[in-house]
């Protein structure tokens, strides 16, 4: 016995916080995609996962891979179409969430990733550094320069 | 909120808010491209009925598990994990002819199963005798001595008795029609009044 959880709990358990990741990294419209390979990714190699390994962490690595790959798809796909289409910034059209995900889909990737990999994954900065590369302090300073556009930009909000 | 310090995320992570809705759709789309991958090792879904929720498990080969409520259902399905592989999902429609065949089973519209089966849970003589148990017709019972006779092991009738009572397939490999020489219903996985019932319900 091995006392690994079946996957469905892993999905069960972990599955909202992926999808706020990809939709942070990558736009709602292709955030989607990335959470299906994502799932369908971990799902093939969780047989080899060690039981004790971080399972969050181990997600986001996984997530931020195929965030990477869904990105180059898009990237050659024939017609450009805006990063978030629905998500272009105007005076509140549609409340402020609309406005607070135009603000993170304006942010530098690394600082995207960084916000979403610490703040809504939940990952400490040594863990960050190693998904995204660089220096744990690096991760930090991307993380919270981000939030502190996000506040710029969203000067209303809760930031 | 005021902490500029360590802004809390809780804006970020409302402007990113997902539904319920929209999690089922994507793990409905996960079940299915994991199936097509053969990565779905073991599938599982639950039905209601009248000896309580079950809960039915099949692997590529087959039914594999059938459990009571009273197994406790995550506790089964984490023994799976273990025995089988931790590759499980919710897939319900790779179970919808066990469920179909079910439903007809206890609205008395069916009399024998039809459905390939996964025996891999049971081994040896136990699985000699579940493979008899088919034979024992709808609405007919057998004894447990009779039982292991069929399986070419006369002697060994509490054998055949702990074959029935660890029987991975309740319901569909009817071990339920096995009672006792006194005529007594004797020991079953989902408890003795659902044993009954099904005997009742065959006997109507």
């Amino acid at each position: 016995m091995t006392g690994k959880p079946p996957f469905e709990a892993v999905v069960a358990q972990h599955g909202p916080m992926v999808l706020r990741v990809c939709r942070a990294v990558l736009g709602r419209a292709d955030a989607d995609d990335a959470w299906s390979e994502t799932f369908l990714a971990a799902l093939r190699a969780y047989p080899e996962l060690p039981a004790d390994a971080n399972v969050e962490a181990w997600l986001v690595t996984i997530a931020h891979r195929k965030a990477i790959d869904v990105t180059r798809a898009a990237a050659r796909r024939a017609v450009p179409v805006p990063d978030l289409p629905e998500d272009t910034p105007r005076a509140h059209p549609g409340g402020p969430d609309l406005d607070l995900r135009a603000a993170l889909a304006a942010l530098p990737r690394k600082q995207r990733e960084a916000v979403a990999y610490h703040y809504l994954a939940g990952l400490p900065y040594r863990e960050v550094a190693a998904i995204t590369g660089g220096s744990a302090d690096a991760a930090r300073k991307a993380a919270s320069d981000g939030i502190a556009r996000l506040r710029l930009s969203y000067p209303d909000g809760e930031f | 909120m005021n902490a500029p310090a360590h802004p809390q995320p809780s804006a970020v992570r409302g402007a990113l808010a997902v539904t319920g809705t929209e999690l089922r759709a994507l793990h409905e789309r996960l079940a299915a491209r994991a199936d097509a991958a053969g990565l779905l090792d073991v599938a599982y879904r639950t039905v209601d009925t009248p000896v309580g929720p079950l809960l039915l498990a099949a692997t590529p080969a087959g039914l594999v598990r059938v459990a009571f409520a009273s197994e406790d259902h995550d506790t089964v399905l984490a023994t799976l994990a273990a025995q089988l592989s931790p590759r499980i999902l919710n897939a319900p429609q790779r179970l919808d002819d066990v469920a179909r065949e079910l439903d007809e089973y206890f609205s008395g519209a069916r009399h024998r199963f039809d459905l390939p089966l996964d025996f891999q849970l049971a081994t040896g003589f136990r699985r000699a005798v579940l493979r008899q148990l088919p034979s024992i017709g709808y609405g007919q019972t057998a004894s447990y001595a009779a039982v292991a006779a069929a399986a070419g092991r006369p002697r060994a009738v509490r054998a055949a008795g702990t074959a029935c009572a660890t029987n991975p397939l309740p319901v569909v490999v009817p071990c339920h029609r096995v009672i006792r020489a006194d005529g007594s219903p004797g020991r079953y996985r989902g408890g003795l009044a659902a044993k009954q019932l099904l005997l009742n319900l065959e006997a109507a």
